[in-house]
């Protein structure tokens, strides 16, 4: 088949897909409520480029495949094309976003069944597959910042989807706002680049971008990241992304958790030759990505709110491929971000299973008469002993749960522990930092596997704590949302193998490492000339990061094991004191956020300019006037007409000119 | 007898001068009309200055335009002002501020 | 002096301003049918007739060479025609939206069309022009008609004070310029822009300077860049809503086309640039501060018109082409997206005071209640944003890009933050018109029952014509962008060859 053929079709299905469930139904009533029509072709919309996806990979000869529409901007020297590109590093991606999202789609026509909304979600759902696509098959920046600024939007609309909670529409300008600082250096980062090799398209730049003075390319790159830390939720802009978690779940699961939260890691795989030049930023990379992870590791822990806990842990998770680049190990960084895709796509697919069946309870509850005012489906603390009716649920939850722990033959387990391996090898070459970053991401592991354990616990294991439990029973989710879940949980077994860890042959096995490593004719570079650790000490790495992970998964057993309950959060509050209530209080960030910045910013409008027009004049004024007695009295008459304080301004404006035109002489 | 062109730039400058305090500094409607048409004409006298210093009739060429432009503002000022009058019963410009911040 | 040979010069350079000729007659016969027929419907049409007409005849100069016309008093050509077309534009938009809300205001009169008219002469006029006295003369004829137009709901005390500030400030504005206008000729000793740069073989003398400080203040009011641009919040908020879209497109897209001209041909050197940088830096800064803590949309927008002036005087502080053709480019934008939500802003009024009493909150929720309206508004937000794929987002690349290229990083770091910024108020916008309901509003705030009025269809379809252009800018912008670009390289090799 004709490749190219392919890529248009795999770009303009999810379009078509949003046009068809987004603008018809405007049109025709009747269709809004046609659940099964909008909702197969919305899934087909992605569906079928996966299946597209697995054959442009079944038959990639090695060749990156460009195809380019037409000029978007031509201006002097500069002409950017619709161009598209399909490589290693995009055909991951790729498989990636079309297959979770097509696991996704179908779960979400169970989910959103009997949704008023029902046609609105999946034109934006098939939409934001649309502006992902664009963002990773883009052969250039500008159009990988239209996929950038387009996967925002349709975030935007998705967690303001039940716009009627006010609170949720709140979320989603926080999200918007937030990702316009990052969007806002990624721009910046662009300009540079343009500036200093006069092209944007990758070809050029990761031919010449390496060659860019060390200093500037070093603040380019630094602009990179921190385009990449708003997109990705890293410090100090993650706190969008728990309040994101508004939105409904599946969309939590696609967008937040699989897909356009690990768009900052593509960003720096893809220009990893750039990154690579400047070691002084990757310091900056690996420590920020190491405390990110394990800040979110430690609010996970007190996190009652199902979604919430998963939220953090993404922001965490995220944290450990940010350490992975960081300390130069890009395609590992990639490897996590494909796992990831795999366990928390369940576990938050899996949420809303749960969620589904509480909302459920709540109902059932509500029509016996129950006052359920406060009861929150969300709320792990009135969850419990699940395991009984929903199995599937049940299930699915634990593999992706010992998945993220990193459990040996899991897939958590081989990415994660590249992340360590490579860390600790850096260290081992002699960059100290590399030693810092495993330190904390081993404990951060630790922490990730007891309140992973503590979630699954709490809302599967024991006895049920929602009232009147014994006649009150949840029920298991319908199968177009437990297969989905079955996959996904069957991709977090196997999904590691494609990255056999160093022990094993050398590494020789690594299959994801071949395919996308530079030395290997890959497009994704590393670190190089890295000193050789000895097979034995890699055997007792990984003999150490399983037992770091087994262990914390004891510890969260053990804490939280059925008869339990929530008596060791009491236990855990007492003996941290403090630094619990700290934790718990997200490390005081979003209050930062909230006072400092956005409550500062309006109080400056409020406080300084609002009286400018009257107050800072008259101050101007009383300044002039002090100098000549003789013109004061009139001076001060100013004070009290506007137009004549409008006028005084535009004089003012007048001395201001001509002052500077005759500094310019 | 020649003037020299310092001499028409100096009483360009003082009317100029003497018609933007006047903007500042003067409450009645009416009279802030008079001093934007100092304004105005102190251009207009700085203009006819240098056409004659120059030699060149294209500067008082653009002072008959500014001539009928000042009439034309006047005109429309006043019915302004009128205006104001009717609604507000005063032509202190003190007393308009309805939109401000 | 033979004076036959002029006439026949003159005679046949009237194709050039065939525009002027066309729409200064329209205003006649308005006048006119005023005259015999009170509020003749078809005065309208006839507007939007002559408008259209124009801008047909103006689309195939596009591409023409540059030249001048009446004695080198106005310049003809591909920017010309480029202006022009987007003043005519601006014009019979506002015909199109403006007679069923006037008719609301009960001040549908066909003197606003004949004031329009003028105005537009007056604009087409300053913005080809080529010497100092038609930039003085175009200027003066579109003010004098924008001060009635202001001042248009002269029964209403927000109405009249809208007139009477900008009279009063416009008029001093003039004398200032005027002046400039008298310094630079004293010091060149010619009106014609292009002589001017080449008058000074031995040094620049001060007093030039001086003249061009002065003409810059006068422009900087026109185009309301901070501190020149008081006036604009308060004459905003009380002139008639469609009309306030037309002052704030037309007029300022006019004036930023004589002072591109001005700094292009008349400069000798590059020293204007710190003053308009500076001037670009207070300007962002003011109207988008100021922008954050406004209730009233009108208000709003017109402080965003302002930081809207700072970022295309970013451009012209870049003091290259490019800068110049960037700033042309996002003229266009700017005028389509600014056009769109006063349009809006119009067709969803019910006050009956043009809106100076409607704060943002009145409008909850009519994002879902008029569909059209509500989705073009968007759209015109997320453009103003400068987000993609609108045109607002090409537009800012095209003025940024050029100041980096010149060394201003700084202010375009400054820009892009301020335009980050924005977001929060224009989000409030969509925010308001899609997530809140009439309920969540305060009882104070709301309108009354049936307060909106059902928009006609032409002026709906006027306002969602606009935001598919914007998308349209947005995405297939290149052809527009080469248009600019042609329009300097032709302007350049005029310069060269005296």
């Amino acid at each position: 088949m004709d490749s190219e053929l392919l890529v248009r079709l795999i770009l303009l299905l999810p379009l078509a897909g949003a046009l068809f469930s987004g603008v018809l139904p405007l049109f025709l009533p009747q269709l809004r409520t046609s659940e099964g029509l909008i909702g197969t072709v919305s899934t087909a919309a992605v569906a079928l480029p996966f299946a597209f996806a697995v054959y442009l990979f079944a038959t990639f000869s090695g060749d990156p495949i460009i195809t380019s529409y037409f000029t978007w901007m031509a201006a002097g020297d500069l002409s950017i094309d619709f161009a598209y590109r399909i490589d290693e590093l995009s055909l991951i991606m790729l498989l990636v976003v079309t297959g979770v999202g097509s696991v996704i789609h179908l779960y979400s026509t169970g989910y959103m069944h009997g949704d008023s909304g029902f046609w609105r979600f999946f034109a934006y759902l098939n939409l934001f597959i649309f502006a992902m696509l664009n963002l990773i098959l883009a052969n250039n920046l500008p159009v990988l910042f239209l996929g950038w600024e387009g996967v925002g939007l349709c975030s935007y609309l998705l967690i303001g989807f039940w716009y009627t909670d006010l609170s949720n529409s709140a979320a989603a300008n926080k999200a918007f706002i937030v990702n316009r600082v990052g969007d806002f250096a990624f721009l910046l980062a662009m300009f540079f680049l343009f500036r200093e090799v006069g092209a944007l398209d990758f070809g050029t730049l990761l031919a010449e971008g390496p060659g860019i003075d060390t200093t500037v390319l070093g603040f380019i790159v630094l602009l990179i990241f921190i385009g990449a830390t708003g997109k990705s939720a890293q410090l100090p802009l993650f706190v969008w992304l728990p309040d994101a978690m508004a939105g409904p779940t599946p969309v939590s699961a696609l967008i937040h958790a699989a897909t356009m939260v690990t768009s900052g890691l593509y960003l720096l795989a893809r220009l990893s030759p750039m990154v690579l030049e400047v070691p002084h930023i990757m310091v900056i990379i690996g420590i920020v990505g190491a405390i990110t992870a394990l800040m979110a590791a430690t609010i996970a822990i007190t996190q009652n709110d199902i979604k919430k806990v998963l939220a953090y842990s993404t922001v965490s998770q995220l944290g450990f491929m940010f350490m992975a680049a960081g300390v130069g190990a890009f395609f590992v960084a990639i490897f996590h971000v494909v796992t990831h895709a795999f366990f928390k796509g369940c576990l938050f697919l899996c949420s809303g299973s749960v969620i589904h069946s509480m909302e459920h309870v709540e109902h059932d509850l509500e029509a016996k008469g129950h006052n359920m005012a406060g009861f929150d489906p969300q709320d792990m603390r009135t969850m419990g002993g699940l395991k009984d009716y929903m199995p599937s649920t049940r299930w699915t939850y634990l593999i992706s749960t010992l998945a993220i722990a990193g459990i040996p033959l899991l897939a958590g387990f081989f990415s994660k522990d590249e992340i360590l391996f490579k860390s600790f090898e850096l260290g081992y070459s002699g960059a100290f930092y590399g030693y810092v970053v495993w330190g904390i991401a081993v404990v951060t592991a630790l922490l990730t596997a007891f309140y992973m354990l503590r979630s699954y616990m709490l809302t599967f294991e024991g006895e049920p704590r929602w009232p009147d439990a014994d006649t009150v029973h949840p029920h298991e989710s319908p199968a177009s949302m437990t297969i989905p879940l079955w996959i996904l949980a069957g991709l977090s077994i196997v999904g590691g193998y494609i990255g056999l860890p160093a022990v094993i042959q050398g590494g020789d096995l690594n299959w994801i490492h071949h395919f996308l490593g530079e030395p290997y004719g890959g497009p994704v570079h590393e670190m190089k000339d890295l000193a050789k650790v000895p097979l034995a000490l890699k055997w007792g790495l990984v003999g150490f990061g399983s037992l770091i992970a087994i262990v914390g998964a004891y510890i969260g057993y053990r804490a939280y094991r059925p008869g339990q309950a929530m008596a060791y959060d009491t236990a855990l509050q007492n003996r941290l004191g403090g630094l619990y209530t700290f934790w718990d209080a997200k490390y005081h960030i979003d209050d930062f956020y909230n006072e400092v910045i956005v409550d500062g910013l309006l109080d400056t409008s409020k406080k300084v300019l609002q009286p400018m027009d009257a107050t800072l004049i008259d101050g101007v004024v009383n300044g002039v006037a002090a100098l000549s007695q003789s013109v004061s009295n009139g001076v001060s008459r100013i004070q009290t007409g506007l137009i004549q304080n409008y006028a005084l301004m535009l004089v003012l404006g007048v001395v201001l000119v001509l002052g500077l035109i005759m500094v310019g002489a | 007898m020649e003037v020299a062109l310092d001499w028409y730039l100096a009483l360009s400058a003082v009317m100029f001068t003497i018609g933007v305090f006047g903007v500042l500094l003067k409450r009645n409607a009416i009279v802030i009309l008079m001093c934007v048409e100092l304004m105005l004409n102190s251009a207009n006298v700085a203009l006819v200055g240098f056409s004659q210093s120059l030699a060149d009739p294209t500067g008082q060429i653009l002072v008959f335009f500014s001539i009928a432009v000042a009439a034309a503002e006047a005109a429309i000022g006043l019915a302004i002002v009128i205006a104001i009058f009717r609604k507000k019963r005063t032509v202190n410009i003190n007393d308009i501020h309805l939109f401000k911040h | 002096m033979d004076l036959s040979g002029a006439f026949t010069a003159m005679w046949a350079d009237l194709p050039a301003i065939f525009s002027m000729l066309i729409v200064g007659a329209a205003g006649l016969v308005v006048i006119l049918m005023e005259a015999f027929q009170n509020r003749d419907p078809r005065i309208p049409w006839l507007t939007a007739g002559a408008f259209g007409l124009a801008m047909g005849w103006e689309a195939f100069q596009l591409g023409t060479a540059p030249d001048t016309a009446f004695f080198e008093q106005l310049r003809t050509g591909g920017y010309a025609a480029y202006i022009n077309l987007l003043i005519l534009g601006a014009g019979l938009f506002t015909t199109l939206v403006s007679p069923p809300y006037l008719r609301r205001l009960n001040r549908n009169f066909g003197e606003v069309y004949a004031l329009l008219l003028f105005a537009t002469v007056g604009m087409i006029m300053l913005g080809t022009s080529n010497t100092l006295i038609s930039v003085f003369v175009g200027l003066e004829t579109m003010s004098v008609c924008l001060y009635i137009m202001a001042g248009l709901l002269r029964e209403d005390e927000g109405g009249i004070e809208s007139g009477f500030k900008y009279f009063v400030l416009g008029a001093f504005s003039t004398g200032f310029l005027l002046y400039g206008i008298a310094l630079m000729y004293g010091t060149t000793g010619t009106m014609h822009l292009p002589e001017m740069a080449g008058a000074f073989p031995d040094g620049v003398p001060l007093l030039f300077w001086a003249g061009v400080g002065l003409v810059i203040v006068g422009f900087g009011f026109k185009v309301s860049a901070a501190p020149f641009h008081m006036w604009t919040p308060d004459v905003y908020q009380g002139a008639p809503t469609t009309l306030t879209g037309y002052m704030s497109t037309a007029s300022k897209a006019s004036a930023f086309a004589a002072l591109i001209l001005i700094l292009f041909f008349a400069l000798p050197s590059a020293q204007a640039s710190l003053v308009l940088a500076v001037l670009a830096l207070i300007t962002m800064a003011v109207g988008n501060v100021m922008a954050l803590r406004q209730a009233n949309v009108k208000r709003m927008l017109a402080y965003s018109s302002i930081a809207h002036a700072g970022y295309m005087f970013v451009a012209l502080a870049s003091g290259t082409t490019a800068g110049y053709s960037g700033a042309l480019f996002y003229l266009l934008v700017y005028t389509v997206m600014n056009l769109g939500a006063f349009g809006v802003l119009a067709l969803l009024e019910w006050d009956g005071m043009a809106g100076r009493k409607q704060t943002l909150s009145s409008l909850a929720g009519m994002g879902l209640e008029r569909p059209v309206l509500g989705a073009s508004m968007a759209v015109f937000m997320f453009s103003l944003i400068g987000f993609p794929p609108f045109g607002g987002f090409i537009g800012k690349y095209y003025i940024f890009a050029p100041a980096v290229s010149a060394g201003l990083t700084w202010l375009v770091i400054i820009g892009l933050l301020f335009s980050a910024m924005s977001g929060y108020y224009y989000l409030r916008v969509i925010y308001v018109l899609y997530m809140q309901t009439a309920a969540d509003v305060a009882e104070a705030d709301r309108a009354p029952e049936g307060g909106f009025a059902q928009p006609a269809w032409l002026s709906t379809a006027a306002v969602a014509l606009c935001a598919v252009l914007l998308l349209v800018l947005g995405v297939a912008f290149s052809g527009v962008v080469d248009v600019t670009e042609m329009l300097f390289i032709q302007a350049d090799a005029m310069a060269q060859t005296p």
